[in-house]
């Protein structure tokens, strides 16, 4: 029997091809290589079949010449030599009185993408700038560019460059629009084509001929001019207005972008595009395609930043359809939260409730977190509805909520009462590891006031041997000995049985260097215990909601009407950066890097402390975590000097890059602004727990 | 720029490949449907990359459209091209669907070679487009009971003739040609709702988006004139006496069209190119001329049996002589639903559990206005608490109000110059849908 697509197929087609009888009737002719070349889209290699296309080239079907060059253009590259042929009949055809026929030959010449053709296909191109007809000259306009492309290294004829810009002024404007193009690409060394301001105003002047696609491309390019009188920028912002309300969202978006470069010194210009543009937006946030909704709310999520206050009243714009997307879903939660005031709030809340039930995991769990923002300026109703939910006893819905609980106590730590009230008897729904680390962490830190507290970790204690996440008994160390520094008379026993587990049987280094470090800070007396273990449980100085600063434009004006505004993670790299500084995500260490501004204090201080090399970063991460450090980012291991940068975020912002070499460390301090005690504070603290860990890691190295 | 289209199939199969910089390796579809199938749940984020190849897709008639392109493109342009390639495929080959599409591949194959040239978007107007296609659509006509409908009963002019087909619209602009008499035009309004009830049967949210388009089968036609109704205004303060006024918070018109009339006499002009196009698109929101079409009155309760009982009533309050068609309410209901019993107040409905959704899902084929129905669910419910009604709602309510627009826009006449030679036809349709029409409890 023969494969679908295999060996038997190729053969059978060539057969049928190689037939005369068929190949002197045209329409069965046509109808084989029809097959041929749906056997090829299908994913066939069919480029065995070369040579018998190439005859079926030479024909005066113009459906059959371009069924053929489809074929062509595939496998060319393939077969060097055959393609050879092919250009006879190209450079005949271009020679053709049917325009069409023309610009067909011509196109697919230069899509052979064959280096060794350049010499048969320059005569031709160069004649096919001066067609009479319009489609052969945006064909060849664009050929030069192709060409360029397969030599990019050779120098290219000046002769064409000039004529390219001569072409900017081509009666058509689809040619204009192509030579801007040829020109972006053949001069993409030199920054592109000159944007001056003759070549300015004419490409303005004719903005109005272009169709949408050619509109948004001019825009593009003209984002590189800048106006040499304040003047001249009026009078191209006026001339663009009406763009800028244009009904089609590409036009729109170019247009937008032109305006804040241009304007990009000007912030009143700006905020007023930006206002102007709502409307459109609005307009493409309700679109009939799904996928254009989406890259018009990722957009507004940009012109937010700088205008918080832009959609107020439209709120009602950003409730979900029941039947969207999640990946819309979400991005609309994230908005209706930035949109939050005293006069919607209520509508806004009952609406997220509706989606904290939703059949998908994804959008309840966001719809919950949104409550959580929300929360941190409107927390009693905020909490009222958390804790409704944790009614329901799902899974999903209990981790999600209790995560948000966490990070909204450590923001707020006035609704500690109502959550700590909350929490009991969730143990039992809680599944996933995020929920259940969530829930140890808000055990160990609020442990007195919560009174099952010792009996929930002493069930989690005695299942440790069966726990197979790393990260949940690492958590239960740190709880157990919060717990113990506020209860001793009921924790000391489990935390003895948890810590001759962690330091006896615990294969894993990570929580085996956790408890070793506990065990000796237990020895070091319960004063310094206490010193390091209970850090801060809150922080009010990162974000409340309403009355954010407004970001400058410049922010995220380089990246609007591109991709990374829909891409996934451009948003969480920007909330993570204000949420909860205990933990760190790997996103936002550029931004802090980059970050680390001019006016800041540096400090270089050299400790002795040569264990370090020897524990593992895990280990050390672990250890900077209970004093609130962060581990943003270290060099492998083997690499000498060992780097590691740390962060942390008081009420001043320290972060630090220590560089190890063979027998000591030498820390480099960052901070802004300039605080000579905190930096001293910090130092102590930083030393004090490098030593502690060296005493584990020679306790390691045995 | 983009790099490559291609057009996969919903189960992954390659339909359309196409190649336009060169240089990126086959293997770039199977990439991008690893990525798709590699997400739990079917819906798949807009943009994904790969390295620094970026794939925009959208979905439509269960096809995946895709475009490989760099980071700096505009998404507006990517999006709306790949819409507008669907559009054009649609418009060439009758209808969009996996089949279509597949025996059709030449021709999509030429549309994209004169669409897009190294990666640039030429052209999408058809106007400019039908000189240079020249393969013809090959259709598929499954044997339809609305062809039936044509012949007419004993030669006699029925009512019936005067309605189009549903599958008239649905068919190449091409063939046109060589069917040669048959030249007609297909003038729709649509609209689409978005509305929120609240628990307490308060509007809390009503939006409409309408579009006029005009699907034209003529292979030359002038000038069209749309008259609209003559109190259609636009914004709030446009808002004068007391008559029934149309009116629009917001109105775009498309490129080609002369407002040179609007003004006085709320008259469209404009050359329609071959195909579909929308000629006007405007919304409507929170202030709604005319009562919603739907209201529901819930009544929830559980039964010391441990079962949950839905009591619906759906009221239709549309005018008497109209009717909702493809009504489908969907209930949530709570995690572990076991197992459903109903009683329907008529034969016409049905109703089913979807455990997979979560949602007991109320089906009625038609439903005419100023009526009511009723439902009651009984659904078995091992794990009921008190706190699984909060799961219970909000009813999301899909429907199709054929002859009826929200905003009240009628169109007047529509006339075509000159007068063409031959028989043609000009049909007017009037469709609201619900985008999401959702009622919380």
């Amino acid at each position: 029997m023969p494969y679908l697509g295999g060996e038997e197929t190729v053969r059978e087609l060539r057969r049928a091809l190689s037939n005369p009888n068929v190949q002197s009737d045209p329409l069965r002719y046509r109808n084989t290589i029809l097959k041929v070349i749906r056997t090829m889209s299908q994913g066939v290699d069919v480029s065995g079949l070369f040579s018998e296309m190439v005859k079926a080239c030479a024909t005066v079907d113009v459906v059959q010449k371009k069924l053929v060059y489809v074929f062509l253009c595939s496998y060319a590259t393939l077969n060097p030599e055959l393609s050879l042929l092919v250009i006879n009949t190209l450079r005949k055809d271009c020679q053709d009185p049917n325009p069409m026929v023309r610009s067909l030959a011509l196109r697919n010449m230069t899509n052979l993408r064959l280096p060794s053709l350049v010499e048969y296909v320059e005569q031709p191109l160069t004649a096919g700038l001066r067609d009479r007809a319009a489609c052969v000259r945006r064909v060849a306009v664009l050929g030069w560019a192709k060409l360029h492309n397969l030599h990019p290294s050779s120098e290219i004829d000046a002769a064409v460059v000039n004529e390219l810009y001569s072409l900017l002024r081509d009666p058509d404007p689809v040619v204009m629009v192509n030579c801007l193009r040829a020109l972006e690409e053949i001069l993409k060394e030199e920054g592109g084509i000159a944007i001056n301001k003759p070549i300015t105003h004419h490409l303005l002047n004719r903005l109005k001929e272009c169709d949408i696609w050619g509109q948004s491309e001019v825009l593009r390019v003209l984002q590189r001019y800048r106006p040499q009188s304040e003047d001249e920028l009026f009078d191209i912002l006026s001339l663009l207005d009406s763009f800028l309300v244009s009904p089609h969202p590409p036009v729109m978006a170019a247009t937008l972008s032109l305006f804040l470069s241009i304007s990009s010194n000007l912030p009143v210009i700006s905020l007023a595009a930006l206002e102007r543009v709502s409307g459109p937006l609005l307009a493409a946030c309700g679109s009939g395609s799904r996928e254009m909704r989406f890259a018009a709310v990722c957009h507004i999520q940009l012109l937010l930043r700088s205008v918080p206050g832009l959609l107020g009243p439209h709120y009602k714009r950003f409730f979900c359809g029941y039947a969207e997307p999640a990946y819309i879903k979400e991005r609309k939660m994230q908005v209706l939260v930035e949109l939050v005031n005293d006069e919607n709030v209520a509508m806004i809340l009952d609406e997220l409730k509706g989606y904290c039930t939703d059949v998908n995991t994804d959008t309840a769990q966001a719809a919950i977190s949104a409550i959580g923002r929300i929360g941190r300026s409107y927390s009693d109703r905020c909490l009222q509805i958390l804790t409704g939910l944790l009614g329901l006893k799902q899974d999903h819905i209990t981790s999600a909520v209790v995560q948000t609980m966490r990070d909204l106590v450590w923001v707020c730590p006035q609704c500690s009462d109502t959550v700590c009230l909350a929490l009991d008897g969730c143990e039992e729904t809680l599944q996933d590891i995020q929920g259940r680390q969530a829930l140890l962490w808000l055990l160990g830190v609020y442990g007195e006031r919560i009174s099952t507290a010792p009996y929930t970790l002493e069930v989690l204690i005695d299942r440790v041997r069966s726990e197979a996440s790393l990260g949940i008994k690492m958590e239960l160390l740190t709880a157990t000995m919060r717990l113990f520094l506020c209860r001793p008379a009921e924790t000391q026993d489990m935390l003895g049985r948890l810590l001759h587990y962690c330091i006896e049987e615990e294969t894993d280094m990570c929580v085996r260097d956790q408890a070793l470090l506990y065990y000796r800070l237990l020895h070091c007396g319960i004063e310094k215990t206490r010193e390091v273990l209970q850090g801060r449980r809150s922080d009010p100085s990162l974000g409340v909601l309403i009355g954010r600063p407004a970001k400058p434009v410049s922010q995220w004006a380089r990246c609007f009407n591109t991709l990374e505004p829909l891409s996934q993670g451009a948003v969480e790299a920007e909330s993570d950066r204000s949420d909860s500084a205990m933990r760190c995500s790997d996103s936002s260490t550029n931004v802090l890097a980059s970050s680390i501004a001019v006016d800041c204090a540096w400090i270089e201080e050299c400790v002795r402390c040569p264990a370090v090399l020897h524990c593992s970063p895990q280990s050390l991460q672990a250890a900077m975590q209970l004093v609130n450090i962060q581990t943003l980012a270290f060099t492998p291991q083997q690499m000498l000097p060992w780097r590691v940068y740390l962060y942390t975020h008081t009420q001043l912002r320290v972060s630090e890059d220590g560089q190890e070499e063979e027998e000591g460390i030498k820390v480099i301090l960052n901070q802004q602004p300039k605080d000579d005690d905190a930096l001293r504070q910090f130092l102590t603290i930083l030393i004090t727990v490098l030593n502690t860990l060296g005493d584990t890691g020679q306790a390691q190295v045995y | 720029m983009i790099s490559q289209v291609f057009i996969l199939s919903s189960k992954g199969d390659h339909l359309i490949y196409k190649d336009f910089r060169g240089g990126a390796g086959n293997d770039i579809v199977s990439i991008f449907y690893e990525k798709v199938t590699a997400l739990t749940g079917d819906q798949p984020p807009v943009v994904m990359n790969h390295k620094d190849i970026y794939f925009v897709h959208i979905r439509q008639g269960g096809l995946y459209w895709v475009a490989t392109t760099t980071a700096g493109s505009s998404p507006f342009t990517i999006t709306e091209f790949l819409n507008r390639l669907a559009a054009l495929v649609k418009d060439y080959c009758g209808s969009l669907s996996e089949k279509s599409v597949q025996m059709n591949f030449a021709l999509i194959y030429e549309l994209l070679d004169e669409i897009v040239d190294y990666g640039y978007i030429q052209t999408t107007s058809s106007d400019v487009l039908k000189n240079f296609i020249q393969t013809e659509a090959v259709t598929s006509r499954p044997f339809s009971l609305f062809d039936l409908s044509n012949v007419g009963l004993f030669g006699a002019e029925t009512q019936q003739s005067k309605v189009a087909p549903s599958s008239a619209a649905t068919r190449p602009i091409q063939s046109s040609r060589e069917q040669g008499g048959k030249s007609e035009i297909f003038v729709d309004v649509i609209e689409r709702m978005t509305v929120v009830i609240g628990s307490n049967g308060l509007l809390m949210k009503a939006d409409v988006e309408g579009e006029i388009r005009v699907k034209c089968y003529m292979p030359s036609c002038s000038e069209m004139r749309i008259g609209l109704n003559e109190e259609f205004s636009i914004g709030k303060s446009q808002l004068r006496g007391y008559g029934a006024a149309v009116r629009v918070d917001e109105c775009s018109f498309h490129q080609a069209v002369r407002l040179d009339e609007f003004d006085s006499h709320r008259i469209l002009r404009l050359c329609p190119s071959q195909g579909e196009q929308t000629v006007m698109q405007y919304q409507l929101s929170d202030d709604l001329p005319s009562a919603l079409p739907f209201r529901l009155f819930p009544t929830i309760e559980r039964d010391n049996g441990g079962r949950l009982l839905m009591y619906m009533k759906l009221r239709c309050d549309l005018p008497p002589k109209s009717a909702a068609i493809n009504v489908c309410a969907t209930i949530p209901v709570p995690k572990g639903s076991v197992s459903l019993s109903q009683e329907l107040s008529s034969p016409d409905q049905s109703a089913e559990l979807k455990p997979q959704s979560r949602a007991v899902v109320w089906k009625i084929a038609r439903f005419a206005g100023g009526t009511q129905l009723s439902a009651l669910f009984k659904l078995e419910v091992p794990s009921l608490s008190s706190a699984s009604m909060l799961e219970v709602g909000p009813v999301g309510l899909s429907f199709e109000l054929p002859k009826i627009t929200a905003t009240g826009l009628q169109i007047r006449f529509l006339r075509l110059s000159p007068i063409q030679p031959g028989p043609s036809q000009r049909w007017v349709r009037y469709v609201t849908h619900s985008d999401s029409y959702t009622i919380r409890i």
